[in-house]
């Protein structure tokens, strides 16, 4: 359990903000940090990690006090036992695949634990490459290999696949959920695309100007609270063409194009790249085994 | 070639070996605050580090002088406390030469320092590692290249310094005398056949080094991106 009370004054685009955050965080969650870049969602992710320090406030962790401004208790990074993957995956230049994994364990009993996690993410044939000749996916997963050498209990993601082409990014976002689900890890995710949230997450905190305007499961936070849909599925809008009286709209959801009809009511404020729901609650979806 | 020539050319390179090695020492630490720190007096200290760069040798040559002079109060203390007396001597040359060579290290470092992502850093300190081992096994390898840079910078530019050598060092065989003073001091004596073996004898030692620093500098390049 994750008990987190502070405030922090943000310096953004628009002004400075208040960062205002009083939530409790439940072990074992997956919870998403959803917001427009600037709202604080990376700010949080790092003062949990202690790479920023708020201004006021408390965090404890499982009845451990990691900051208390009245205190003045500042649990420092290398302390707080958290796996973080930065955007930029952080690898080290110098070392190789295998470097970097062992650089994260204290000296002792190094090659046994390097070879286990190497296996278990499929990176055996990486070991001895530097950084600099990875690709993407593969920086990326050495990244979340690398900090899963410490056994954290809490994992950290700001934007980790937000640098990735889709294919790749829906191939790690099933192997986040599984490494989720095999450490048992509270997982927090920075993230501002809504499939992946729904995909990867059970809980959502939406964050604009600094404040959590909405939490709950993704479901509860993005559909339509009115809409009593029997299926849902989160897509992006490719192209919206008119065709007599009605409208033709191509929707990617999960890789797939589908096509919907919509009137001209539905497609006013709709614009080529915004995302939404798409759900039917009329007709019966045909499921068919494949 | 006579001995003196031998000499001369000895002491000026075992200035510059030494004064870049103690130079490397104090900047590393130094570049690396520098590149930390958020503190108001940040370019207050940049500016100090910086004053060699803009500064008459000669000015400054002068105040080290009156400093190190055994009259003043810390030339005395120097002098009383150490038995140390850092004019005319190759400890003074030392001295001088490591705070006029400082900018020239520390700059290459501290921006080497700077270039780097944050994350790096950061990503040590969530492994559980100390700022120090952050340092040593993350940062310094992969700034290779700026500290290659700035100790060869240093070291060229202290085999060429003429005014502060000549305001503190004088210019006394086997003590004080370096290759730069050496030749003007050949040309006053229209000399210029000695003077033109110095010259020539630095010309030619300084492309070498530089040759043989950027081959290095090219294959640490290329073995990175291997």
């Amino acid at each position: 359990m994750i008990r987190i009370n502070i405030t922090k004054p943000l310096n953004t685009a628009d002004g400075t903000i208040d960062l205002r955050v009083d939530k409790e965080i439940k072990s074992g969650d997956f919870l998403t940090l959803f917001g427009k870049s600037g709202s604080g969602k990376t700010t949080l992710l790092r003062i949990i990690a202690g790479l920023e320090m708020p201004q006021s406030g408390t965090i404890i962790v499982d009845d451990v006090v990691w900051f208390d401004s009245s205190k003045k208790i500042n649990l420092p990074p290398q302390k707080r036992n958290v796996g973080f993957v930065f955007q930029d995956y952080a690898l080290f230049p110098n070392m190789t695949v295998r470097q970097n994994l062992e650089f994260a364990l204290s000296d002792t009993k190094k090659s046994k634990k390097v070879d286990e996690i190497l296996q278990m993410m499929e990176i055996e044939n990486l070991s001895s490459m530097k950084p600099e000749h990875l690709s993407g996916g593969q920086k990326q997963r050495v990244a979340v290999a690398r900090t899963l050498m410490t056994n954290p209990k809490m994992l950290l993601l700001d934007e980790p696949l937000s640098a990735l082409d889709s294919a790749m990014r829906l191939k790690l976002q099933d192997e986040l959920h599984v490494i989720h689900k095999k450490f048992d890890i509270t997982s927090i995710l920075v993230s501002h695309d809504i499939s992946e949230v729904f995909r990867l997450c059970n809980r959502v905190f939406k964050i604009a100007l600094g404040n959590i305007t909405d939490e709950g499961t993704p479901s509860e936070v993005f559909a339509n609270q009115n809409l009593s849909g029997k299926f849902k599925i989160v897509g992006e809008v490719l192209s919206i063409k008119k065709s007599d009286i009605l409208y033709v709209v191509e929707v990617l959801a999960h890789n797939e194009i589908v096509k919907v009809t919509a009137v001209k009511r539905d497609i006013q404020n709709l614009n080529i790249g915004d995302k939404i729901l798409l759900s039917s609650k009329a007709f019966n979806p045909i499921l068919t085994k494949i | 070639m006579d001995e003196s020539f031998f000499q001369t050319m000895k002491l000026t390179f075992e200035l510059a070996a030494i004064t870049t090695l103690i130079l490397l020492c104090i900047s590393i630490p130094l570049g690396y605050y520098l590149s930390q720190t958020k503190s108001k007096f940040k370019p207050a200290l940049e500016a100090i580090v910086s004053m060699p760069l803009v500064l008459p040798p000669s000015v400054l040559g002068f105040y080290l002088l009156l400093a190190f002079s055994p009259k003043n109060s810390f030339g005395a203390w120097l002098d009383e406390s150490f038995g140390l007396r850092l004019v005319f001597s190759f400890e003074g040359l030392i001295v001088a030469s490591i705070i006029f060579s400082l900018p020239f290290m520390v700059h290459p470092i501290q921006s080497g320092f700077s270039a780097l992502s944050k994350s790096l850093q950061e990503a040590s300190y969530i492994l559980g590692k100390s700022k120090f081992q952050t340092l040593w096994f993350v940062l310094l390898p992969n700034i290779k290249t700026s500290l290659l840079t700035g100790a060869v910078i240093t070291f060229a530019h202290t085999v060429g310094e003429f005014g502060v050598v000549l305001m503190i060092g004088g210019n006394i065989a086997g003590e004080t005398k370096v290759a730069s003073i050496a030749i003007y001091d050949e040309v006053e004596a229209l000399n210029y056949g000695l003077a033109n073996q110095y010259a020539l004898t630095l010309f030619i030692i300084s492309f070498v080094i530089l040759l043989f620093v950027y081959a290095i500098n090219k294959s640490m390049i290329k073995s990175e991106f291997r």
